[in-house]
């Protein structure tokens, strides 16, 4: 057994599957509440990432920076979750607030739109080539007194904030979905949007208040993916965001802890097809471990199974 | 009870008294204009569609412009896909966000049994339904796993398996059986399959870049389908779809087949792509895998055609494919676009502004704002006026007396662009005398950003024009241009 490429993929499914799990919580709550696919949520991703490496060349660039690191990166966490919710905000009020009620075709095919639109104008804005958030000082490897990992397998000072960063937003979400005002009329809106508006919630604020969550934690996945693997570009929402909403449905769509769960399957998945089959297969086997949920387990891993009340 | 239509006061069968005293309000046309409408609407539509073949017909009589015919074959091409999606997504409400990859692997398939690449060089007429049946089982296959689902998971299957479709075909040079076979070139991967030869049914073939056969092929196809696609929407199937769409839960009680019901729609759809892929292969001569994924558009411009025909309307399919594919290539040309810019703004305000004093005080408005601004610009920074409108002759002119035309316009016009797009949404919030005042600076912006950004970039300009059509439409008119809007009893 190599365990040099087994530590790596582990290190690399579990940073990617934090990524993937932070999309995916927006993605859920937003389905929870709307049973709105919202395709423009992984756009609001590359947005995010788009803003940090903005925020990256006004300091100075990565090479002469005018300030701290851990400032910079407070600075672009902050921006690009400001920045990604109030996107997400924006969307809700003018894309879809006018079609809560029509056709569930409707709103979908909207968010299609939505997320194309976004695309092609980030394209058009910055241009289709590749950016990078070029090398800082925490892409290098962590090292410990007296013990040193295998070159391959070492996890870099990114890959830890990357991982820290998600244990901290998923803990500080979940107080929030448990424990504030704001949270339990989430959760009741969720449950049942007309009995929570009977009950004198306001479901529109309830409503704008998830995008802006959802779409916060898209803008920091951003920062992250581009900390940990440096490249972004204009179409990066797509896929992300595909893989993002495997995730919450095989960990059960609507389910704040199934989103993580299957963020980290989906990416663990991932980096091991890659590392033991080939690239080319490891979407293949993404496709067939979701199929196989929706045959065996439809409500998905953590999901309570829907009962449709007429 | 009396069922005589003449006196209105008297009640009828299947109409209730709000019915009865609301019926005589349906505005109808006074005058001319009135009359032919009524007696357009007494015309069987097969009427139409026929006279729509009759004058795609003799389109390439009159003309010899090669450009002009394959921009035909093209536009039958994406009516061949939108008549599919239309079965899908117009009467079975199905959202089928993999459709493109049907048309892909029918594509490919021709490309395989009849190339070069594996040396086979099968007759058409064995080609096609080969490849056709293929597509129909493949939708069969992937419609399966998602059957008892609600709607939101097919989508999110099917958009999937599009992408894996892309990037399994564009990965496909060497391709093993999970590392227990030798690998093979089956796709060509990212070089896609050359030398595809054009159809030939016995022995006899079409000439090489002969658009006006492809155009002949794909318009018999079209008119075929179309027909046959009628005949199944006024059949039981047709009425069961329909039905599955409005409520499906209704439909099930009804007794009806419902998972049967979804699968034979998706599967339809699939097949009528699988014809157009085997057109597009033999007309192209080369297939690559990149043609099909999310990124080049393919999908979401079918979709706007279908939307902006009006989903579930046949007409609506011909005229959407039509009006989208006619004008993305208008934008390929920027004197073109130009014009149909200006005259698509005019329209839409001609259209849309009431009382007629406002038309006039925005068009004045807007026209004296921009040489307000044009004449403090040039004055302050001469350099912001140094550049050339991408339009030529009178029209040009006028605009470079009248846009702010900066000699390096990229990233002032990407702010602007920035810009324009929150003025609109902004200007969506306000109403009465203010929305119409703060129409004339977003004009003008929006002509700086046309002139500056977007006339320069027509790919992604023709990219950004179709999400903004399905957003817009889907807000406004959800029904399309000929669609019927449909009520959602809650």
């Amino acid at each position: 057994m190599n365990w040099n490429l087994f530590v790596t993929e582990l290190v690399s499914g579990i940073t990617h599957g934090s990524v993937y799990a932070l999309i995916a919580l927006g993605y859920s709550m937003v389905y929870g509440i709307l049973k709105l696919l919202n395709f423009a949520h992984g756009d609001i991703y590359m947005v995010g990432s788009f803003i940090g490496f903005g925020i990256i060349d006004v300091a100075g660039g990565a090479t002469n920076l005018g300030i701290p690191v851990w400032l910079l990166l407070f600075i672009m966490l902050f921006c690009a979750m400001l920045g990604g919710g109030l996107l997400g905000v924006m969307i809700e009020r003018f894309a879809y607030r006018r079609l809560r009620n029509a056709p569930r075709i409707a709103p979908l095919i909207t968010a299609l739109g939505v997320s194309f639109f976004l695309e092609n104008g980030a394209q058009l804005v910055l241009g289709a080539q590749y950016r990078s958030y070029n090398s800082f000082s925490w892409r290098s490897p962590i090292a410990l007194h007296g013990f040193t990992l295998p070159a391959q397998a070492r996890i870099s000072y990114a890959g830890v904030i990357v991982i820290i960063g998600t244990v901290v937003l998923v803990i500080g979400l979940t107080l929030f979905v448990q424990r504030t005002q704001l949270g339990k009329a989430m959760r009741a809106t969720s449950f049942d949007r007309e009995a929570a508006s009977m009950m004198g919630i306001d479901v529109d604020q309830v409503i704008v208040a998830t995008f802006f969550i959802g779409s916060a934690l898209a803008g920091a996945a951003g920062v992250f993916n581009g900390i940990q693997y440096q490249q972004l570009w204009p179409y990066m929402g797509f896929t992300a965001g595909l893989y993002a909403f495997i995730a919450a449905v095989v960990g059960g769509i609507g389910s704040l802890p199934g989103a993580v769960l299957g963020g980290l399957t989906i990416g663990l998945a991932q980096a091991f097809s890659i590392g033991y089959i080939s690239s080319t297969f490891s979407d293949a086997v993404v496709f067939a471990i979701l199929i196989a949920v929706m045959i065996v387990r439809p409500s998905g891993l953590l999901g309570r199974a829907a009962v449709s009340k007429v | 009870m009396s069922t005589d239509p003449t006196n209105p006061d008297a009640p009828r069968v299947g109409v209730d008294e709000w019915v009865a005293s609301h019926e005589q309000r349906r505005t109808e046309r006074s005058g001319l204009l009135g009359v032919v409408e009524r007696e357009l609407a007494r015309v069987p539509s097969p009427a139409f569609y026929l006279g729509f073949g009759v004058a795609a017909a003799i389109l390439p009589a009159l003309t010899t412009n090669g450009y002009i015919i394959n921009v035909g074959v093209n536009t039958l091409l994406y009516m061949l896909l939108a008549l599919g999606l239309n079965i899908t997504v117009g009467y079975a409400g199905l959202l089928d966000l993999g459709y493109v990859a049907f048309y892909g692997f029918a594509a490919y398939g021709y490309a395989m049994l009849a190339s070069p690449k594996f040396g086979l060089h099968w007759d058409t007429l064995a080609v096609i339904p080969v490849v056709v049946i293929a597509t129909v089982i493949l939708g069969f296959l992937v419609a399966l796993p998602s059957r008892r689902l609600v709607g939101d998971y097919l989508a999110i299957v099917t958009l999937f398996f599009g992408e894996l479709f892309a990037t399994v075909y564009q990965n496909g040079e060497s391709m093993s059986l999970l590392g227990f076979t030798k690998p093979h070139d089956i796709t060509g991967g990212p070089n896609g399959i050359p030398n595809i030869d054009q159809f030939n049914v016995f022995g006899s073939h079409i000439q090489a870049l002969d658009y006006k056969a492809y155009y002949y092929v794909a318009l018999i196809f079209f008119m075929v389908l179309l027909f046959a696609v009628y005949l199944v929407d006024r059949s039981r199937t047709g009425r069961a779809w329909r039905s599955l769409r409005e409520d499906p839960l209704a439909a099930e009680l009804m007794g009806m087949p419902v998972n049967r019901l979804k699968l034979i729609a998706f599967a339809c759809g699939a097949g009528i792509a699988g014809v157009a892929g085997t057109i597009f292969a033999a007309v192209n001569t080369a297939v690559f895998a990149s043609e099909f994924d999310f990124t080049s558009g393919l999908l979401i411009i079918v979709y706007a055609m279908l939307i902006l025909g009006g989903a579930g309307s046949l007409g609506g399919v011909i005229i959407g494919a039509l009006v989208v594919n006619v004008s993305l290539e208008v934008l390929r040309d920027p004197g073109h676009a130009t014009w149909v810019f200006y005259v698509l703004i005019g329209a839409t305000l001609l259209a849309k502004l009431r009382p007629w004093r406002w038309l006039a005080v925005v068009a004045a408005g807007t026209v004296g704002f921009g040489f307000a601004v044009h004449a403090i610009v040039s004055s302050a920074w001469p350099r912001g006026v140094h550049g050339t409108a991408a339009v030529g002759g009178a029209l040009g002119s006028g605009l470079s007396h009248w846009v702010i035309l900066p000699s390096n316009p990229t990233t002032i016009g990407n702010i602007a662009f920035i810009c324009l797009v929150l003025a609109v949404l902004v200007l969506t919030l306000l109403h009465g005398w203010v929305q119409k005042l703060a129409m004339i600076p977003t004009l003008y912006l929006a002509a700086f950003v046309w002139e500056n950004r977007l006339v320069v970039e027509p790919s992604i300009t023709r990219l950004i024009l179709v999400g903004v059509i399905l957003i817009v439409l889907m807000n406004a008119r959800p029904q399309g241009l000929l669609g019927t809007s449909r009520v959602e009893i809650v």
